[in-house]
């Protein structure tokens, strides 16, 4: 058995790096993250060589290796620590000159490379030819074409990265502008300056070079470790430069480069004027993102996805596998009864796990069937579009088109919601988004509102339900406005985006993805919600002696709900029972009703709906439906919060925001609604709804006084090519030049 | 030959682009996707909005912001030249 290999599998966005990763690892894939931050990790072993362990490591879709994105971070970190053994770059054969720009990077690093040169049956079929031989030879490395869809050429692309990285062999061309032109003399100083240190620090010179001349973000020179003599040395390099070019220093990289490839690809590719798939994309954009037709189809499509999922496939599915599990419970209650197992124990595993996990494991169905369809809308290109059609109006609150989808989805279930995120570009738009999916008011808390409105609101009950829908809405653009400006602030992503043909989605992908998304889910729900779910179970079952208790008002919950009441006597529910059932409401929110039934000894839904003006008053019923709305979303969502935010710490600090804004909110209403008498039940919805326009009022007003995000730039100068990179920097400039 | 802005452009004009201003991670990123000196586009459409823009440039669309094309100085191509180089 040979050396085991791992290999780093780079490339832009939409350019088929899924499904390549796919076809070499089949399902034998492991999801991580990359370390410290949310960007995920994918890695696999390629399934076709089975003499040797050969390891694929999935990196981020990039579009060059600068270290501004958290993508281009990591990825440009995975290669320089991990040092893997050769790079797999994945090259859109269809668009070629954008995608060896980030080629040209990953030459310079001087690391075993193959190219994988995708979507080649694309080209053939235009009419269009690519000199695979002369590309090898201009780019000094194996190009392989190949079609990752079909999964041709994989084999071979397989077989020459083992060659390559086994026999450590180099790319042979990693000089890319002419020998007498500035920038060339820049850069061979810049490596004059730096080799040794990057020898010892065993990164390519070459690479170094370029990326300190295109400005270091501090983890470079420091691993280098220059001093300040070399840096100066090197700065003046790069000023010399850019007085004899028309250039600065970026610009000037950025045009070698694309000077390069557009030489290359003259001399290498035969292309028709136009693609068929190009013109077949702009056709279908007639009507996608035509100027009338764009936010119809969009709210169709969005419609279509929603009611497929949480009426149609979704509930239907998750009926059935909810049988399945009262199937198995009531099989497993009988078995144990026969054997005569421990009252306590068989409560455990009846109460508290089958009950727990089982009401939790029901979202499955929901979680595959809404994967289903965004991933589709995905890989098709049509979430590219959502973003361009819905950036404006989602902007004004800080952010991104896209983050509409998962929004949307918040009405139906927020743990797919949240799962959702993922197909979010920036991490920022991510943290955001996850944060303000759960004042979308989710399809569980229904059956409460239901109740409620029943028993309070018979007359208006669908108008308080419509009053609650809008109340969370506008409280989440306000915590938007609020986030964007405090935690978020200073942090904006540039839009610059891709709008990638479209394209059918490849079955495998698709499939390999609601496989990932139901394995994390079902994992979850016997890791951090079977826990949940036992803890809640021995609240309710023991008191504080640890005695089992015989009535549901002596258990550990009721006591924690009698100990926290007084908390919410101000909110004008501060009866024990209600506070209990909010608190049972964390394992799911169908659980507050039958809670509140128990502990008021009804058991059916007419006898509650009689028992509860015992409890509420309507203006506090109000007031308790305004906290359930706003507050802790149930056990599989904070453990998906968890999980997409990657750290303990924002997940508590979401649960708290939104505690906090529930009883904020549930509190002003009350307390101004108790000394206004006389209102009736839709005067407590303009009520809600006015609190909540205010208080977005005052954070939009808040907002404006700091200006837009984008304001410096209108500041940028107006002269010529040169921009105002940093002062430092400008200010050195001129002491150099004297 | 009239110098303007990207933003300023009407669907189906074509331009080069002259200077590429801004800053920071939004001007890298303007230049890693291509958008350089010398280098030739066509405004496909705005957003049904009004915001964003797509351009074709190098072969591929791509959507940017108004505020981000305000960084992009063009020198729109006459009708008669852009058809004398197709």
């Amino acid at each position: 058995m040979s050396r085991p290999l791992v290999f780093a599998l780079a490339g832009n966005q939409n350019c088929g790096k899924t499904t390549l990763f796919n076809a070499l690892t089949g399902s034998n894939q492991h999801v991580g993250n990359f370390p410290g931050v949310t960007v995920e990790q994918k890695s696999g072993i390629v399934r076709s060589v089975k003499n040797r362990k050969v390891t694929v490591v999935d990196l981020p879709g990039i579009y060059s290796l600068r270290p501004y994105t958290m993508e281009e971070i990591v990825s440009r970190d995975f290669i320089i620590n991990e040092k893997p053994d050769g790079i797999i770059n994945i090259v859109d054969a269809t668009n070629i000159e954008r995608n060896l720009y980030l080629t040209l990077q990953l030459l310079e690093l001087r690391m075993p490379t193959v190219i994988a040169l995708n979507m080649m049956d694309e080209v053939r079929a235009n009419g269009g030819t690519i000199d695979v031989l002369a590309l090898s030879d201009a780019l000094g490395v194996p190009v392989v074409p190949i079609s990752a869809i079909r999964g041709e050429g994989v084999s071979e692309l397989v077989d020459r990265a083992i060659e390559v990285a086994s026999e450590g062999i180099l790319p042979k061309v990693w000089d890319f502008c002419d020998e007498n032109s500035p920038v060339h003399r820049c850069i061979h100083a810049v490596v004059h300056v730096i080799d040794d240190h990057a020898q010892r620090a065993g990164i390519s010179s070459r690479f170094c070079a370029t990326k300190l001349i295109e400005g270091d973000d501090g983890t470079l020179s420091g691993r280098l470790q220059l001093d300040q003599n070399e840096l100066e040395l090197i700065e003046h390099c790069i000023q010399e430069m850019e007085s004899e070019t028309d250039f600065d220093r970026n610009e000037a990289l950025a045009d070698m480069r694309y000077t390069f490839i557009e030489k290359v690809v003259a001399d290498t590719v035969v292309k028709p004027r136009e693609s068929r798939e190009h013109r077949r994309s702009l056709a279908i954009d007639k009507v996608l993102t035509g100027k009338y037709t764009a936010i119809p189809v969009f709210f169709a499509v969005m419609f279509l996805v929603f009611w497929l999922t949480f009426n149609v496939v979704g509930t239907g599915l998750s009926d059935i596998m909810s049988l399945g599990i009262e199937k198995l419970t009531q099989l497993c209650d009988s078995a144990l009864v026969t054997y005569g197992i421990n009252d306590v124990v068989r409560s455990l595993i009846i109460d508290g796990i089958f009950a727990g996990v089982g009401s939790v494991l029901s979202f499955l169905p929901i979680i595959v069937t809404l994967f289903f369809f965004l991933s589709i809308l995905e890989d098709t290109g049509y979430m590219a579009r959502v973003a361009f059609i819905m950036d404006k109006p989602l902007r004004k609150f800080g952010l991104s088109g896209r983050s509409f989808v998962p929004m949307l989805m918040g009405f139906g279930c927020t743990v797919p919601a949240i799962m959702a995120t993922r197909t979010l570009a920036s991490e920022r738009d991510r943290r955001m988004t996850i944060m303000l999916t759960p004042f979308m008011s989710c399809s569980a808390k229904i059956p409460i509102y239901a109740v409620f409105g029943a028993a309070f609101f018979p007359r208006h009950a669908a108008i308080v339900m419509i009053g609650l829908y809008a109340t969370g809405i506008i409280l989440g653009i306000a915590a938007a406005c609020v986030l964007k400006n405090t935690v978020f602030r200073g942090q904006p992503v540039p839009f610059v985006m891709e709008l990638p043909n479209y394209r059918l989605p490849s079955l495998r992908s698709v499939g390999l993805l609601l496989w990932d998304k139901a394995k994390d889910f079902i994992h979850r729900a016997f890791t951090i919600i079977f826990l949940g779910t036992i803890v809640i179970w021995f609240l309710q079952t023991f008191d504080a002696r640890f005695n089992v208790v015989e009535d549901s008002a002596d258990s550990l919950l009721a006591h924690a709900g009698r100990i926290l009441a007084p908390l919410f006597v101000p909110a004008g529910f501060g009866d024990w029972r209600a506070v209990t059932a909010l608190i049972s409401g964390f394992t799911a929110k169908e659980a507050v009703v039958s809670t509140l039934s128990v502990l008021t000894g009804n058991i059916g839904a007419t006898e509650l709906r009689q028992a509860l003006p015992a409890l509420f008053t309507p203006l506090s019923a109000f007031s308790f439906l305004l906290f359930t709305l706003l507050y802790t979303p149930c056990v599989a969502a904070v453990a998906a919060i968890r999980r997409e935010l990657n750290s303990r710490l924002w997940m508590l600090g979401v649960v708290f925001m939104l505690c906090a804004t529930a009883w904020a909110v549930s509190t002003v209403v009350y307390q101004i609604g108790k000394r206004l008498p006389g209102f009736g039940t839709v005067d407590y919805i303009i009520f809600a709804l006015t609190v909540a326009a205010l208080f977005a009022a005052f954070v939009w007003l808040a907002r404006r006084n700091r200006g837009e995000v984008y304001a410096t730039s209108d500041k940028a100068p107006s002269t010529g090519t040169t921009s105002a990179l940093n002062p430092v920097r400008k200010r050195r400039s001129r002491g150099c030049h004297r | 030959m009239t110098t303007m802005t990207l933003d300023k452009l009407k669907a189906g004009e074509r331009a080069v682009i002259r200077a590429v201003r801004g800053e920071g991670a939004l001007r890298l990123r303007l230049l890693d996707m291509g958008l350089i000196p010398r280098t030739k586009l066509t405004f496909r459409k705005a957003a049904p909005l009004g915001d964003p823009i797509e351009i074709n440039i190098r072969g591929y669309e791509l959507t940017l912001r108004l505020n981000e094309a305000q960084n992009i100085e063009v020198e729109k191509i006459e009708e008669s030249e852009a058809g004398a180089e197709l």
